[in-house]
């Protein structure tokens, strides 16, 4: 078998055996049912008492804005969700085996130090991907069935969400390769951070048609092209009226651009090769 | 023996900031050849050899391995296909089982699943794990991982093997186990290279000791000729004169007499008839006369000394 697969199963039997896979699912799935019941509640009452002046057409229109909110809401949970679980999977992916010594065994073998990080690397991105289908799948699919809305675009959309996961990984991956395992936690989610609030600021300078506060927003999306993802991703899920109507926390005024997302999969790919030779080249 | 060398290392070097770990290590380690590695606790023993295994980069020097200089990019898998490594703290994967980890470790050296099968099972019973092939690494005592560490070391019957510290661990029959598979290596014409502070576990296992200090090769000493040169005489006998007691000299040196005991370091132990044959002429009564070989310990201190130790 080829070094780059061996690894990832390796990666990926680490993930059921120190019972990474199990306490994600176990809690996704308290996740899930609390989600369930919350729209349960809010689509049986909240909406069937609306203003007694609307007539059905406008009740229809709010109901379906309603849902659409909470179907976001639900989906921008998930992402937050998918981005920790990729950051703290692979923080300790490289620095946790440097630290520990267990790498000595493994690059001492007739692999290349690159077969390994790739090995991890697609390792994570499968468990991420599981994770999303799970979580975002459960969201999408609760809403369904309660209410038969269809959210739109969602291949499109849960796809930019696993690019945001994929692209914290590597960031994280990136990081672990150099840095311990804490200190590459300190640095993605503090770059995070930095790229949620800069997309905060796009959103409201978006609004008040402050074109500096544009700026900052793209600025700090090129540092980290993050929440550049998710807006998108909420760009295309959203219904059509709530994005012409403005903001609203899981909403989309500033739309990034199609270049700018694919900024964010060449941003994966440079750091994913700088991660590999960063590697390569470290004493172990 | 082929003189043709499994390893060979000049002037490797490697400084940590504004510290020489190694200064230079300059050696050579014969093909089939069991070599023993000695210095004291931060001499540079496991920095030479994560050097040797390009875990880490050397600052100066060059080497080769297996008849390739180190970091010859296009056969570095070809020759790490033919070493073994027992890293020196033997932390793997715990959460694997002990099975599961050698095949891991097979898989990754290119082997095939049938052949690997067949290996493993060979492995673990030879390191005495064959019941436990099922259990988690990590329910492993220290001694048990030090033992997989080994069968893990050994999988793809590799020509060189480096290990650091085996025995650390070990209850005197694991270290007894390590012996015998030292012993069996070398049978089979493969290259041991073992780093240890436990000089007993050297003695009786090596063809020969460099003996490193800062970073630096002191000395390189074969033990069979060792132990055969390196002897030393104490004799317990009364009514000596002081010129009988000077004339021993002339079979040996560092004389020293302390009331009836006399000491003397003599080149070999047949001399020990002659040297009594002597006292007695010289009407002498001699109690005991009882030959001691220098062990590998009094050469240790000898050699490296006791200053500078951390």
């Amino acid at each position: 078998m080829n070094p780059v697969f061996i690894i990832t199963r390796l990666t990926l039997r680490e993930a059921l055996r120190r019972k990474i896979v199990l306490a994600a699912l176990l809690v996704g799935a308290g996740f899930l049912l609390v989600y369930t019941i919350g729209f349960h509640i809010i689509l049986s009452q909240a909406f069937s008492i609306g203003p007694a002046a609307l007539d059905t057409a406008s009740r229809k229109i709010a109901t379906t804005e309603g849902i659409n909110f909470l179907t976001l809401a639900g989906l921008y949970t998930v992402t937050f969700l998918s981005i920790a679980m990729a950051a703290l999977l692979s923080a300790d992916a490289l620095a946790g085996e440097i630290s520990s010594g267990t790498i000595q065994s493994l690059v001492t073998k007739p692999v290349r130090r690159s077969d390994i990080v790739l090995g991890k690397w697609l390792g994570f991105a499968v468990l991420l991907g599981l994770y999303l289908l799970l979580m975002g799948g459960g969201i999408v699919a609760s809403v369904w069935l309660q209410s038969g809305y269809p959210i739109p675009n969602l291949p499109i959309g849960i796809g930019l969400i696993y690019m945001e996961a994929l692209l914290v990984m590597t960031v994280a991956l990136l990081c672990s390769s150099r840095f311990s395992a804490l200190a590459t936690g300190a640095v993605v989610f503090g770059l995070y951070g930095l790229a949620f609030i800069g997309g905060w600021v796009e959103q409201f300078g978006s609004l008040v048609q402050n074109q500096a506060a544009v700026y900052v927003g793209i600025v700090s999306s090129l540092i980290l092209p993050s929440e550049a993802l998710w807006r998108r991703a909420s760009f295309e899920m959203e219904s059509a009226l709530s994005g012409m109507m403005g903001m609203s926390p899981f909403g989309t005024i500033s739309v990034p651009s199609i270049p700018m997302i694919i900024y964010a999969a060449v941003y994966i790919v440079i750091a994913l090769l700088l991660a590999l030779s960063a590697f390569s080249r470290r004493d172990l | 023996m082929p003189e043709t060398p499994a390893f060979e290392t000049q002037g490797l070097r490697k400084v940590f900031g504004d510290n020489a770990a190694v200064k230079g290590l300059t050696l050579q380690v014969l093909q089939g050849e069991v070599f023993g590695f000695l210095g004291p606790n931060g001499a540079g023993k496991t920095t030479s050899i994560k050097m040797l295994l390009s875990l880490i980069q050397p600052t100066a020097g060059s080497a080769t391995l297996l008849g390739a200089p180190l970091g010859d990019r296009q056969r570095v898998q070809t020759i790490r296909a033919r070493i073994g490594f027992l890293p020196e703290h033997f932390h793997f994967h715990d959460w694997l089982t002990a099975r599961e980890f050698l095949t891991l470790h097979g898989e990754l050296y290119g082997m095939q699943a049938a052949a690997l099968r067949q290996r493993i099972a060979e492995l673990l019973e030879q390191v005495g794990l064959a019941p436990f092939s099922a259990k988690q690494l990590r329910t492993f005592s220290k001694g048990m991982l030090q033992r997989i560490g080994l069968a893990q070391a050994l999988l793809n019957h590799p020509d060189l093997v480096f290990l650091d510290e085996p025995t650390s661990g070990l209850d005197p029959v694991g270290r007894r186990l390590v012996r015998d598979i030292i012993h069996d290596l070398r049978r089979q014409g493969t290259s041991v290279f073992l780093n240890s502070h436990l000089l007993s576990e050297i003695e009786v296992t090596c063809d020969r000791v460099a003996f490193i200090k800062h970073g630096e090769v002191i000395r390189v000493s074969e033990l069979k000729t060792l132990n055969e040169t390196q002897t030393s005489v104490t004799i317990r006998a009364a009514g000596l004169t002081s010129e009988a007691l000077a004339g021993l000299s002339q079979w040996g040196r560092d004389l020293r007499a302390d009331g009836d005991t006399i000491t003397l370091a003599v080149a070999n132990e047949a001399l020990m008839p002659e040297i009594v044959r002597y006292l007695v002429a010289q009407g002498a009564e001699v109690f005991a006369v009882t030959p001691q070989r220098l062990s590998l310990e009094d050469l240790f201190i000898q050699t490296v000394g006791t200053e500078g130790v951390l």
